[in-house]
């Protein structure tokens, strides 16, 4: 069991991956630590919000991610 | 009735609408928008393909959320609300809303209502291709405009 990291839109370019499984328990220095500035400035950017098992959050310094669960890593939409 | 779909394959609108008019007897009036992917082969650098990208348990969660607030909002007898994901070429239909009403205010405003928010909130991420090159479509000023229009 791990934490699955799910990348949308243009962050999957940037990771070259869709998802990834890292060690878990995760918090958000951990996330940091995880992607060790894959990502550039989007993951700290306000514009990027995250979201655990389907819920997002208020606050990304709040995560908290044990085994087995999904965080998704969600830029801003393009709309339908 | 509620009937929210996303779909990963072409589809013909008029073999949803159909079905969809028919299981509301006695209705007033249905009115649909269906939306296809612009663009013009002949065009050069025009647009060769859209793709559209979604997460799940957020998508169809949120398409779900606002099909219940237009059923909420206005005085429908159902609402269909479907949409594609994957890759799409131009004239294709990329998202369809159907809306059947006693009366006809209710059903035009309810469309145009979920038309909004989809445009500028529904959880898609996109990309287009030009000239063998993709890149990702950022949402654009005139959509929240759009959306503020009904106030939330």
């Amino acid at each position: 069991m791990a934490v699955k990291l799910v990348f949308l839109g243009r962050l999957a370019d940037l990771t070259g991956v869709s998802e990834r499984e890292v060690a878990g328990p995760l918090d958000w220095s951990g996330l940091l630590d995880a992607l060790q500035g894959e990502l550039g400035g989007w993951l700290a950017s306000d514009k990027v919000k995250l979201a655990v098992n389907g819920a997002i959050l208020a606050d990304k310094l709040d995560l908290q991610a044990a085994d087995g669960d999904e965080i998704a890593l969600l830029p801003p939409v393009s709309g339908g | 009735m509620k009937d929210v779909r996303l779909l990963a394959e072409p589809f013909v609108p008029g073999s949803l609408v159909g079905p969809f008019t028919s299981a509301h007897p006695g209705l007033g009036g249905t009115c649909t928008f269906v939306g296809e992917v612009r663009g013009d082969a002949n065009e050069v650098g025009g647009v060769e393909a859209l793709e559209l990208s979604h997460y799940e348990p957020l998508t169809l969660a949120g398409m779900d959320a606002l099909a219940d607030a237009a059923l909420a909002r206005f005085d429908l007898m159902g609402i269909l609300l479907v949409h594609r994901v994957g890759e799409l070429r131009p004239g294709e239909p990329i998202v369809l809303v159907s809306a059947c009403a006693r009366h006809r205010r209710a059903a035009i405003q309810a469309v145009d209502f979920t038309m909004d928010h989809l445009k500028s909130d529904a959880w898609f991420w996109k990309r287009e291709r030009r000239g063998g090159e993709w890149r990702w479509i950022d949402p654009r000023p005139e959509d929240h405009a759009d959306l503020a229009r009904w106030g939330n």
